[in-house]
């Protein structure tokens, strides 16, 4: 017996770590933090503030999913990975979710055996390009040297729009965003590509971001969302409840300010009140306490009010919403009914 | 030791039994090693059975049928064809090339600046000495990433960008015609080969053997019969059968110009030393160069003085007498190290990401692994690699350490 607590500490870290186990909700209730992988810093979606704070538009999603599991937005233990590391944090446990503009594709989520729990931004890659080298087109960059983010599909893509353009490149492979940034002004590559949202979020930073536009071609669509390992649903569906919670927030009008005030009693709108927890058990159907959905909206406030306060039109980034409106609102953010 | 003998024969009479296994001393060794073996087999076993069922349970098997997918991805520097249609395993191909070259160059160029730097460092004169001492302190006590992004950080600010040099009005024009230097790397002529290069190149080598026997002849003449003769005619064996070739076989090899005309964003054509290869070549070159310095320094200490005083009181001059007396001592003491040095330069390679080189851990175990996902047998993989690899390094540098070491007759 103590043999075997002995090997089992050896082997621990090396392979025994990360027992795709079933219960990763008693894991973090037990912990009493969440552990959510996060980019090692992209303004906007996930990057520490001045006072050391993670803030962004990544960073809300953990907040709710910690202030739905646990009633506390600051019981998050942020971990930063880069393209190449998020991987294999979430597949040995490390952390418990992956919130890190992560595209949703068919070989993530089969071959690499993660599930993705919903989609919290639409997104698609494009080129950022200094405006003096007179670039108007993605298709004049015949023979340009492109920066490029390593272990990503935007490494993938970029061969396929090359490809398929028969115009020549040369990539640059790189590991962080923000050696990215240092590369491509220090004049290294003419152009970086990766996501547009993160392309806005980088120029962003620059001195003088007017000396940079981004080219108007989108060469790929990147549904970005949160995602989780395989094999644990209940998990699974507390990270894809607590987006959609707030999602349809945001489509009913429950906001950060008046969230107390809907939930201290039942309202008018039963699909509300089903949220907030006033009528109905959705909470205990989850494994949750019944307010679970009022934490996690208080946390950082609805869908809107976190794309607004990190990288709305009215930030440093400029994002407009478009397809990440509401359904109602034209765009493609459509939670299922609350039921 | 009367007694043990007798006690021994007494119990080889008595033939074996199995309580002999713990109670005699002859075989309690045997037995306690047989114990340890099972409990490290037993813990591997472990460790694999465990990998295994976790593995399992997270719905993942081990297969290498990856490596015949599409890569899909590109490889700025690749020395054979490559696209991003080509399979993965091409993709660790070009990886281990890449290694295989930098580690190669590396190595060599580590050696010149460690033997240089080593014998300088012991100089009569104050200030090379001096300086040689920085040099080695300085490079050996910075960690060698941080050599990497400095050199590369370097070549970045003070490279020129590429568009300076193109169009019709050009900034900068290309030094002699062939060669910018800009913050991408290094734009030179490529060679070109044409027909008849064959030829050049056998002549190239006919020139290498004529001279090598050349010499062997001077040496043998001289010791023979005490004539010297004049080192010059190796010189002419050398090289005058490549250039009658080269100018026999008109354009047999071209050199294509880099071309300023062609792109708006870089200069094509020639070849292109990357800035990646540049940092990680240079880095890994001076930093290992460091420790061969001091290797090469023991090595001249370790020959007594009294060799150099002989040698000196025998008339020969100072270049000699560390040619023909200390080196050749001094190589039994340098080389055991120098391989533990060359081996150690290979592995640093594995840094080569921090500036885009694509090496092998930066293909194979970084794109290929996180674009599959498939990151045991990436990382088996890349183990194996590099174990072949520093074995057979070690391999050939003992052969050759056993040409220098002391011959015992």
């Amino acid at each position: 017996m103590k043999t075997t607590v002995f090997l089992g500490t050896v082997g621990a870290a090396a392979l025994a770590a990360g027992v795709a186990g079933a219960a990763t909700l008693d894991d973090v209730q037990e912990r009493g933090t969440l552990n959510c992988g996060v980019t090692t810093g992209l303004v906007g979606f996930a990057a520490p503030n001045a006072s050391g704070e993670w803030e962004g538009f990544d960073v809300a999603l953990c907040r709710a999913v910690a202030a739905a599991v646990l009633g506390d937005p600051t019981a998050v233990e942020f971990v930063p990975t880069t393209g190449k590391t998020r991987f294999t944090a979430l597949a040995s446990g490390e952390i418990d979710m992956l919130a890190r503009n992560t595209t949703w594709t068919f070989s993530r989520d089969n071959d690499l055996g993660f599930e993705f729990n919903g989609i919290n931004y639409y997104d698609g890659q494009g080129f950022l390009v200094p405006r003096d080298l007179g670039v108007t087109s993605a298709m004049d960059l015949d023979g340009a040297t492109v920066c490029v983010q390593t272990g990503t599909t935007t490494e993938l893509n970029l061969a396929d729009f090359f490809r398929k353009n028969n115009i020549s490149y040369e990539p640059v492979p790189i590991e962080t965003n923000a050696e990215a940034q240092q590369q491509y002004l220090a004049g290294a590559c003419d152009a970086y590509t990766t996501d547009a949202s993160g392309l806005a979020a980088t120029r962003a930073t620059f001195e003088a971001p007017g000396d940079h536009v981004i080219l108007p071609e989108i060469i790929s669509k990147e549904p970005l969302g949160p995602l989780v390992r395989h094999g644990d649903n209940e998990w699974g569906d507390i990270v894809r409840w607590t987006l959609n919670a707030l999602i349809a927030a945001e489509e009913y009008g429950v906001t950060s300010a008046n969230v107390e005030d809907m939930a201290s009693a039942a309202g008018d709108s039963p699909e509300v009140n089903r949220l907030l927890g006033t009528e109905g058990n959705l909470g205990e159907m989850i494994g949750l306490e019944s307010d679970w959905a009022v934490n996690a909206i208080s946390a950082g406030g609805n869908y809107g009010e976190i794309f607004a306060q990190n990288i709305g039109e009215d930030t440093p980034i400029g994002l407009a919403r478009g397809l990440n409106a509401q359904w109602t609102d034209g765009g493609l953010l459509y939670a299922p009914p609350f039921r | 030791m009367a007694s043990i003998s007798e006690h021994d024969t007494q119990q080889d009479r008595q033939g074996f039994r199995p309580s002999m296994l713990i109670n005699d001393t002859r075989y309690r060794g045997l037995t306690f090693q047989f114990i340890a073996l099972m409990l490290i087999i037993l813990a591997f076993a472990w460790l694999g059975a465990n990998l295994m069922s976790n593995l399992a349970a997270a719905g993942l098997d081990i297969s290498f049928g990856f490596l015949d997918e599409p890569a899909g991805y590109d490889i700025a520097f690749s020395m054979i064809d490559y696209t991003s249609q080509s399979s993965h395993l091409r993709a660790a191909i070009v990886g281990v090339l890449n290694t295989l070259l930098v580690a190669f160059m590396g190595c060599v160029t580590a050696t010149i600046i460690g033997v240089t730097a080593g014998v300088l460092r012991l100089s009569k004169n104050w200030l090379i000495a001096r300086l040689m001492s920085a040099y080695v302190e300085a490079f050996r006590n910075v960690p060698v990433l941080i050599w990497i992004l400095i050199i590369g950080a370097v070549v970045t600010i003070s490279g020129a960008n590429p568009r300076a040099f193109l169009g019709e009005e050009a900034e900068s024009n290309l030094f002699l015609g062939m060669f910018a230097f800009t913050n991408r790397g290094l734009y030179a002529p490529a060679v070109e080969i044409g027909p008849g290069a064959l030829i050049v190149l056998i002549a190239l080598i006919a020139g290498i053997a004529g001279a090598i026997a050349w010499r062997w002849y001077v040496k043998h003449t001289l010791f023979s019969s005490g004539k010297l003769l004049p080192g010059w005619p190796m010189w002419l064996i050398l090289l005058a059968p490549p250039i009658l070739a080269y100018f026999l076989f008109q354009g047999a090899i071209g050199l294509s110009m880099p071309d300023t005309m062609a792109n708006r964003f870089n200069i094509q054509g020639g070849t292109l030393v990357g800035k990646p290869l540049i940092a990680l070549w240079l880095a890994l070159s001076v930093y290992t160069g460091a420790f061969i310095a001091e290797n090469v320094r023991a090595g001249i200490l370790s020959v007594s003085k009294g060799q150099t005083e002989a040698a000196a009181a025998l008339g020969l001059r100072p270049r000699r007498v560390m040619n023909l007396v200390v080196l050749p001592q001094a190589l039994r003491v340098i080389v055991p190290p120098l391989i533990s040095q060359y081996l150690n330069l290979t592995k640093n390679s594995s840094l080569a990401i921090a500036v885009g080189y694509a090496d092998i851990t930066a293909t194979l175990g970084g794109i290929t692994l996180n674009q599959t996902g498939r990151a045991i047998e990436c990382i088996l993989m890349l183990m194996l690699f590099y174990l072949i690899i520093s074995l057979a390094i070690s391999g050939v540098m003992n052969v050759y350490n056993s040409t220098v070491a002391l011959k015992e007759r």
